[in-house]
């Protein structure tokens, strides 16, 4: 028993180091730049492909050759960040934060592509660091050599770090940087340089992180999703911007799953729980429970806005006549596809409709309210989930089982966003991933209720909709009802409510309002219509998977509406449309319709930072369609 | 030594300073005087390059900064203190310090730590105390002397007298008038007319992001309309 619980706890260190590493990479980048580097899993995935192949390259048997091999993988991997920085973050410091998150989510797809294209699409196995090949004896257990050195790495690696920060101009800068960037370049300091110094610092951890992993794990392509959410989990529950928070919550996260795995199923009351199950959602209810206790994490202080990237969210367009006259032409123009176009192209229009629903209850989130959600799929999914459960277990009609749609999206935002309008920024939007995310690990494992990793099949609608054309109008007629509804209540008392609370949360209260219940309102508003495009989603494509509301899903939905211009209201429709039928058009033509994607929205990104429809915007209203709206 | 010309600065659309001109020569403390609003900071911070001009032309020492960034501005020798002092409050004061150390500078004094803690001897005895741990008159003193740390040959102070006790404003009088026999030039912003005739030369006054008076202390002491028209509040 001792035994056993000396060996999981030592498990627990070795895991511990290599997720250190990559947090505190993340860490670093956002304290200077503040950009949510999403692309830093996928620095971490480079990390264990190029261990790969540089400890072939120097002969895997030799000591020399292997940490030789996982140096030199970690450098060209610091080397790749000081490209990306330069060559994409460099441009678009000025542009609003969540077009810098968008940027890097476009070096995701990029990247795994580009994975995909040198190293395949098999799992590549490392082989076993030369010289600590063996296993020590601990309580008569076997513990392998090579985890020891892990466990070594993680503490030595903090020791540099400290040592970097605390004891060389260098270090001081950043820091200085990380509270005010704006002050330390009018001290005649040059940030661009700080600022390469610092990716090349944080994607050399990520990198190193992942070599090191390569004894361990195999290279393949689903690490950079799973690796930056772990990393997100550490760094919000050490505290945004602290190495030895990072460090902490990286032994708690590591320990916690260590240890489920260790305890396996136990039989409680005669139920048989299972706790490595319990493995993939462990982490969030840690991070859930940290954010509710400590806002900022462990060690985390309350961050003020980065100064000098201060952004003012100019005021909405008010919805006159010839904005509702616009809607009623777009309208009309949809209700006339049926006559000439094609039945693919209804399923297409189909797909969008659901899409701009979904895109506008979020940007009804990120935009009027101002909170930034990175798991809005789980409101789609319980939709999905809500009406396939009703109609297959309850036996209700279609009809009926679509209310169950919204109502399980609105119920899943009620009880969530209860946690989450307590937080806010960054801290906000990962709390909403984990509630995504236990919601997904709930929905994936329980076989008996929801399928589980099957998902659902047979959900078709009733006899009257069959018909596509006739289901093509109505889900038309749902998705642009919601989608207008939404748009009213922005400009509605309730709206100029939650853009008060959004603006200056301090001021709003003082004023009266009550903003943090406004914000719950508006988040279970925002879930209830996301759960409906799940319901109309789920009957229009007949079966249903987790997939529907995993991370990825979440990713696109982001996507859509920072393409589209988180500034404006009609941004997030252009935004799904676009994204939507780039991905089914590039996705029958190519198997690396990812990384076309991927540079698509980066172009989009360099070329028109306030997005498609805030492009358009400025052209309507450089050649005079538009009224330039006074100062 | 610095030399503004027909600046014209906005906030978005806002039009902030238009057609600005002012001049300082070396070893000169100049003042531009104005009430809240008046367009004082933003002439700073054009200057430094932090809010870029529209048009105009800024000369320094000779050299166009008018379209260069903040931190090549500060190499050329333009220290630029800030009105909010914008101390970095997790690094201590020996940090906050080296953040702002540049090369010694011909024509300009050199300045170390030990140096500015004769100055300042305040910040001496308070090395190793975070920024966020200090008291509003301390915080002052360190942000110019981390300006310090630079060697300028000129320097911005945006306010210095705001928000201190006035036994502070008067040790404030005093390390300006050192600092202008060290034989740096001064280009300070004020409400305070009572400091400014302290340690000012010459004074700028400014309204409505223009310029409205210029002249010598001496002249502004005895021109009262000017005074009530521009200053009283």
């Amino acid at each position: 028993m001792l035994a056993n619980i000396v060996i999981q706890f030592m498990n627990g260190l070795a895991g511990a180091s290599s997720l250190f590493l990559v947090a505190a990479g993340l860490s670093i980048i956002f304290g200077v730049s503040r950009i949510v580097n999403f692309a830093h899993g996928s620095l971490y995935m480079l990390g264990v492909y190029l261990a790969y192949m540089l400890v072939e390259f120097f002969g895997r048997s030799s000591i020399f050759g292997f940490w030789g091999g996982v140096l030199m993988a970690a450098l060209c991997v610091g080397l790749i960040g000081v490209v990306i920085e330069i060559v994409v973050l460099r441009r678009i410091y000025r542009a609003p934060e969540l077009f810098q998150l968008l940027a890097t989510f476009a070096l995701v797809l990029v990247i795994k592509d580009a994975a995909l294209y040198i190293w395949g699409a098999e799992d590549l196995v490392g082989p076993r660091a030369a010289g600590l090949r063996g296993a020590v004896e601990i309580l008569g257990k076997r513990f392998p050599q090579y985890d020891l050195a892990l466990i070594a790495i993680g503490p030595v690696v903090l020791g540099l770090l400290w040592l970097l920060m605390n004891r060389t101009r260098w270090g001081t800068l950043v820091r200085a940087a990380t509270q005010d960037r704006e002050m330390v370049g009018a001290l005649g300091v040059n940030q661009s340089g700080l600022f390469t110094g610092v990716f090349f610092l944080g994607a050399f951890l990520a990198g190193l992180g992942g070599a090191v992993q390569l004894p361990r794990e195999p290279a393949q392509l689903a690490l950079d999703i799973t690796v930056i959410s772990d990393a997100f989990v550490v760094v919000v529950v050490g505290g945004m911007g602290s190495i030895g928070g990072a460090f902490l919550a990286a032994l708690l996260i590591a320990q916690a799953k260590a240890f489920c795995i260790g305890i396996g199923d136990v039989s409680i009351f005669g139920t048989v729980f299972s706790f490595s199950k319990f493995t993939l959602v462990v982490e969030f209810v840690i991070m859930a429970v940290v954010l509710v206790v400590r806002p900022w994490g462990l060690l985390g202080k309350q961050q003020g806005t980065q100064r000098g990237t201060f952004m003012v969210e100019p005021p909405l367009y008010p919805l006159n006549r010839n904005f509702w006259l616009a809607v009623l032409a777009v309208v009309v123009l949809l209700g006339l596809v049926p006559f000439g176009g094609d039945g693919y192209l209804l399923v297409l229009l189909i797909d969008i409709a659901v899409f701009a629903l979904f895109a506008v209850t979020l940007h009804f989130l990120m935009g009027p309210s101002g909170m930034v959600s990175f798991g809005h799929a789980a409101y789609f999914g319980l939709g999905c989930y809500g009406a396939a459960l009703a109609l297959l277990k309850l036996k209700l009609p279609m009809e009926l089982a679509l209310f169950a749609a919204p109502l399980a999206g609105g119920l899943g935002a009620l009880v969530f966003g209860w946690f989450c309008v307590r937080l806010s920024g960054v801290y906000l939007a990962m709390l909403t991933l984990a509630f995504a995310q236990i919601a997904w690990s709930v929905i994936y494992q329980w076989d008996a209720f929801t399928g589980g990793s099957n998902g659902l099949v047979g959900l078709w609608p009733s006899e009257w909709l069959k018909d596509r054309t006739v289901f093509y109008a109505f889900a038309l007629l749902l998705c642009i009802g919601g989608i207008l509804f939404l748009w009213r209540v922005v400009h509605a008392p309730f709206g100029y409510a939650l853009r008060a609370g959004r603006d200056s949360a301090l001021r709003a209260d003082a004023i009266g309002i009550n903003v943090r219940r406004f914000q719950w309102f508006g988040f279970t508003l925002a879930g209830t219509f996301a759960g409906l495009a799940g319901g109309l989603f789920a009957f229009s494509k007949g079966s249903i998977s987790p997939e529907t509301l995993a991370v990825p899903r979440s990713v696109d939905g982001l996507v859509m509406v920072l393409l589209g211009g988180v500034q404006t209201l009609t941004g997030p429709v252009a935004g799904a449309a676009v994204f939507t039928w780039l991905q089914d058009s590039i996705a029958r033509n190519t198997e690396y319709w990812r990384a076309i994607l991927g540079l698509t929205i980066l172009v989009i990104v360099l070329a028109f930072p306030q997005g498609i429809a805030g492009f358009t915007k400025q052209v309507a209203t450089r050649i005079g369609v538009m009224r330039r709206e006074a100062a | 030594m610095l030399t503004v010309e027909g600046l014209n600065t906005y906030y978005g659309r806002a039009h902030i300073l238009s057609d600005l001109a002012l001049k300082a020569t070396a070893g000169e403390v100049v003042v531009l005087l104005g009430r809240n609003g008046a367009g004082k900071s933003t002439t700073m911070k054009s200057v430094i390059g932090l809010v870029p001009a529209e048009t105009g032309g800024i000369t320094f020492d000779g050299a166009r900064i008018d379209r260069q960034s903040p931190h090549r501005i500060a190499r050329l020798g333009l220290g630029y203190v800030p009105e909010d002092r914008r101390i970095f409050t997790d690094l201590n004061v020996m940090e906050n310090l080296e953040v702002g150390r540049q090369k010694p500078r011909d024509g300009a004094p050199t300045w170390t730590p030990e140096r500015l803690f004769e100055l300042f001897p305040n910040l001496g005895n308070m090395k190793d105390r975070p920024g966020g741990r200090m008291s509003g008159g301390e915080q002052q003193m360190l942000t110019i002397a981390r300006t310090l740390m630079g060697n300028p040959r000129l320097i911005l102070l945006d306010e210095p007298s705001e928000g201190l006790a006035p036994v502070i404003v008067e040790q404030m009088a005093r390390t300006i008038l050192q600092l202008k026999a060290e034989g740096l030039c001064v280009l300070l912003s004020e409400q305070n007319l009572h400091f400014a005739q302290m340690v000012a030369d010459r004074a700028y006054i400014i309204e409505k992001g223009r310029i409205r008076y210029s002249g010598t202390m001496a002249e502004l002491a005895t021109d009262a309309a000017v005074r009530e028209q521009y200053l009283s509040v």
